[in-house]
C-alpha cells in the first residue's frame, strides 16, 4: 500500500502580489508527489485558516514579500490554534529580516525560508516535519 | 554587412583553417567546461561570432547611425556626450514626511530626478485606515491617501524643476490627480512639469498582480490620461510601459522584450480607438526595462527594443513624427538577482547590471540598494547605489563614444535574434486577438511561469551558479551584515489619525459632489475622467473614496486560475 499524499496549503496573505516564488514552490511540491492547494492572491488570515480546515491539510505555507509578515504570520498561527489545527505545520518565506525569524518562531511558525532557498530544502523540511496521519 | 563573394569565401577558408589548426588542438588539451553555454535566460550562445553571422545584416537598414532610424544605436546622435542619463533612484517608505526627507537627501547628493515608491495599500487603491491595510502601511513604499499627503511628499521640492516619476498603476489616475492638485498649489504650471506616471495596467495582470478593475475599464482610465496629457502636459510621460516586473516574475530577456512591446502596441491601439491621432500621444509613451545579470543579452535587448519600436510605430501605425518612433526608456537593476547570502556582493552585481543599461543607451537609471533582498534600502545603501551610477558616468570612460558595442558580431547577432523572437511572440499574441485577450487566456502568465520554473531547476541542478547561494558558500558573515531599515510602527497610527482629521475637517458636501460628478463621468464612456478626478483631489477626497466610487461602475477583476 502506498502512503497517502502529503496535503499542503500554500497561501499569499496580505496585499502583496509577488507570486513567482509560491508558484514555483507549488509546482516543485507537486512534482515531489504532494497534494498542493494554492489559495491565490490576497487572502486574509481567516480565509487561509478556513481553507486549511476545509482542505484538511497537514502543512500551511505562507509567502509574503511586502514586509507585513510580523502582523500577518502570528495571526494565522493564532487562528490555527483556535481552530484546533495543532498537528498542522506552519512555515513561511519571503523578504524577511533575520531578526524577525526568532520572533516568528516563538509565535508558532516552525520555519522561515529566505530568498535563495532551494525547493529541495523545502521538500525535505516538509517530509521530515510533517505529522503522519493514520 | 553584406560582403562580396570573394571576402565570404576567404572568411570561410580562414575559419576552417582556424578550426582545424588552432581550435581542435586546443580543445584536445583543454576541453570546454560545459557542453552548452547559455545566457541567464537559458538561451544558447555560440563559441565565436564572425562576419558570417552578420552576412544578411544590412548596416544602414539594421544598425545605422545614432539619432536616426532604426535607432538601434540610440536616439541621441551624441549618446551620453551631451548629457548623461538621469540618475533616478526609486525611493519611498513610511510616511510622506519620511520620504520627503529621503528625496531631499538624494537630491543633495547629486541625484537628478525623483522616483516615488508607494506602499501596498496605495498601490491597491486602499486608504491607510482600510482593514486590508493593516500591517502594510509605509512598509514597501510611502503611504499616500490624499492630496495633503502628496503636498507633504513634495514639500520644498519645486516640481517645475525636478522631474518626478511615480510608480503607480491601478489607481494611477487618482494619484496623478493628487500630484496635479499639489503642483497647482505650488504654483507650478502643468505645461512645464516633466516626469512619468507608470500607469501600465497590462503588466499588472501579467506579472505584478496589483489591480482593481478588469482590463477594459482600466484601459479606458489609461486612454483618458493619454488624452489629458496630450492636451495639458507636453513634457509629461503619460505611461511607462514596463518590462521590469515581467522579468522579475521570471520571464526570459526575449519574453520581457516581446510582452512589453506588445503591451505598447496594445496601448497605441486603444489610444487610437479612443479617438486620438497616433502622433498626438505616442511621443510621450516611455518604457521601463530590467537590467539583469547577463551582460550582453541585456545590451542586445535594449538595442533590439529601439529598433522594433521604430518599425512598429512606422509600419504598423504609420506614425510620422520621429519622436513617435524613438523609444525612450528607464532601466532598473534586477531586484530578483539580489541575494540574502553575503549581501555586500550585491554592490558588484548592481554595478555590472547598471553598466549594461548604460551600454544599451538608457535615458534614466535606478540602481538597487545592496540590502534589498532583506528590506527596503537604508540611506547608506541608497547612497552607494547612487554613487555606483556616478562612478560609471565619470570614471569608466563608457560615455566617451556612442553605442560602443555596435558592430560587435556577437552583439549585433544577439540583437537580431532577440528581435526575431519578439516578432514571433507578436504574431502569436495577434492571433489570440491582442494583448488583453492573451492576458484573459493566461498566455503570457503561463509562459513566464514556465521560464521561472526552468530557471529554478537550472539553479538547483548547479547549471547556473549564484555566488553565495549555490556555490562559494560561507557559514559566517565575514563580509558583514547590513543594517536593516525598520519602518516605525507608529506610521500606520499617525497616518490613520491624519486621514480621520482630514475627513472631519474638509467640506464634506463638496467632497460628495465631486465623487458624484466622477461617477457620472465614469458612466459616460466619452467623458474624460481625469478632470473629474482632479476635482476630487482638490475637494480632499481620499484615494479609497475615489477608487471605491468606480468599483460598482467598472467592476472588480478576479484573476482566473491557470
Amino acid at each position: 500500500m502506498t502512503s497517502p499524499k502529503i496535503r499542503v496549503l500554500l497561501a499569499k496573505p496580505g496585499l502583496d502580489g509577488h507570486d513567482r516564488g509560491v508558484k514555483v514552490i507549488a509546482r516543485a511540491l507537486r512534482d515531489a508527489g504532494m497534494e498542493v492547494i494554492y489559495t491565490g492572491l490576497r487572502q486574509t488570515p481567516e480565509m487561509i485558516v478556513n481553507a486549511a480546515v476545509q482542505e484538511d491539510v497537514q502543512i500551511v505555507g505562507l509567502s509574503i514579500l511586502s514586509g507585513a509578515h510580523m502582523t500577518i504570520f502570528p495571526r494565522v498561527a493564532q487562528l490555527m490554534q483556535e481552530r484546533g489545527l495543532d498537528d498542522v505545520l506552519l512555515f513561511g518565506g519571503g523578504i524577511i529580516p533575520e531578526d524577525d525569524i526568532p520572533k516568528l518562531k516563538a509565535q508558532g511558525v516552525t520555519e522561515i525560508f529566505l530568498p535563495g532557498a532551494s525547493t529541495e530544502d523545502i521538500i525535505e523540511f516538509i517530509q521530515t516535519n510533517v505529522k503522519p496521519r493514520e | 554587412m553584406s560582403q562580396d563573394v570573394s571576402i565570404d569565401t576567404t572568411i570561410d577558408q580562414q575559419q576552417q583553417d582556424w578550426e582545424d589548426n588552432t581550435l581542435r588542438p586546443s580543445l584536445q588539451k583543454l576541453p570546454e567546461s560545459q557542453k552548452e553555454f547559455t545566457t541567464t535566460s537559458l538561451k544558447p550562445i555560440e563559441r565565436l561570432y564572425t562576419p558570417r553571422d552578420l552576412q544578411d545584416t544590412d548596416f544602414a537598414g539594421e544598425i545605422g547611425f545614432p539619432g536616426q532610424p532604426p535607432y538601434t544605436r540610440g536616439i541621441h546622435p551624441t549618446g551620453y556626450r551631451g548629457k548623461v542619463w538621469t540618475m533616478r533612484q526609486f525611493a519611498g517608505f513610511g510616511s510622506a514626511y519620511d520620504t520627503n526627507q529621503r528625496f531631499k537627501y538624494l537630491l543633495e547628493h547629486g541625484q537628478t530626478g525623483l522616483s516615488t515608491a508607494f506602499d501596498l495599500p496605495t498601490l491597491m487603491g486602499y486608504d491607510s485606515d482600510h482593514p486590508y491595510s493593516e500591517g502594510e502601511v509605509g512598509k514597501c513604499g510611502v503611504a499616500i491617501a490624499s492630496r495633503q499627503d502628496m503636498e507633504v511628499l513634495f514639500d520644498g521640492i519645486p516640481l517645475e524643476q525636478v522631474t518626478t516619476s511615480m510608480t503607480i498603476n491601478c489607481p494611477a489616475s487618482m494619484i496623478f490627480a493628487f500630484f496635479l492638485a499639489t503642483a497647482e498649489k505650488q504654483g507650478a504650471s502643468w505645461r512645464k512639469i516633466g516626469g512619468t506616471l507608470q500607469n501600465d495596467i497590462l503588466k499588472e495582470y501579467i506579472a505584478q498582480k496589483e489591480w482593481i478593475y478588469p482590463p477594459r475599464p482600466s484601459m479606458r482610465l489609461i486612454t483618458d490620461t493619454f488624452k489629458f496629457c496630450a492636451a495639458e502636459m507636453p513634457k509629461w510621460n503619460s505611461i511607462s510601459i514596463s518590462g521590469y516586473h515581467i522579468r522579475e516574475a521570471g520571464a526570459t530577456a526575449a519574453q520581457e522584450l516581446a510582452f512589453t512591446l506588445r503591451d505598447g502596441i496594445e496601448y497605441v491601439e486603444y489610444g487610437i480607438r479612443a479617438g486620438l491621432e497616433v502622433d498626438d500621444f505616442t511621443p510621450r509613451l516611455s518604457f521601463f526595462f530590467n537590467a539583469h545579470n547577463d551582460f550582453f543579452e541585456e545590451i542586445a535587448k535594449y538595442r533590439a527594443a529601439r529598433r522594433i519600436w521604430y518599425r512598429v510605430m512606422k509600419e504598423r501605425f504609420g506614425a510620422k513624427n520621429p519622436r513617435s518612433w524613438q523609444m525612450r526608456f528607464h532601466a532598473q537593476t534586477a531586484g530578483v538577482s539580489l541575494t540574502v547570502q553575503q549581501p555586500i556582493n550585491n554592490i558588484s552585481r548592481v554595478a555590472i547590471q547598471a553598466l549594461a543599461a548604460v551600454l544599451g543607451g538608457a535615458q534614466s537609471l535606478h540602481c538597487d540598494g545592496y540590502d534589498e533582498a532583506l528590506a527596503l534600502p537604508t540611506e547608506r545603501a541608497a547612497l552607494i547605489a547612487l554613487r555606483t551610477q556616478q562612478i560609471i558616468a565619470n570614471e569608466t570612460g563608457v560615455t566617451n563614444t556612442v553605442d560602443p558595442l555596435g558592430g560587435s558580431y556577437f552583439i549585433e547577432k544577439l540583437t537580431n535574434e532577440l528581435e526575431e523572437e519578439a516578432w514571433e511572440y507578436f504574431r502569436k499574441i495577434d492571433s489570440l486577438g491582442g494583448m488583453v485577450e492573451a492576458i484573459e487566456a493566461g498566455f503570457p502568465q503561463k509562459e513566464i511561469h514556465e521560464s521561472a520554473y526552468q530557471y529554478q531547476r537550472a539553479v538547483e541542478r548547479g547549471e547556473k551558479i549564484i555566488v553565495g547561494v549555490n556555490d562559494y558558500l560561507m557559514d559566517g558573515n565575514e563580509l558583514g551584515e547590513p543594517n536593516i531599515l525598520q519602518i516605525d510602527e507608529t506610521v500606520e497610527r499617525l497616518q490613520t489619525e491624519r486621514l480621520q482629521k482630514l475627513r472631519a475637517e474638509r467640506d464634506n458636501p463638496a467632497a460628495q459632489r465631486a465623487i458624484d460628478a466622477l461617477k457620472r463621468a465614469a458612466e459616460a464612456p466619452s467623458v474624460n475622467t481625469m478632470p473629474l478626478l482632479i476635482d476630487c483631489a482638490r475637494a480632499d477626497c481620499t484615494l479609497g473614496e475615489m477608487c471605491d466610487a468606480l468599483r460598482p461602475i467598472f467592476g472588480e477583476y478576479q484573476e482566473p486560475s491557470f
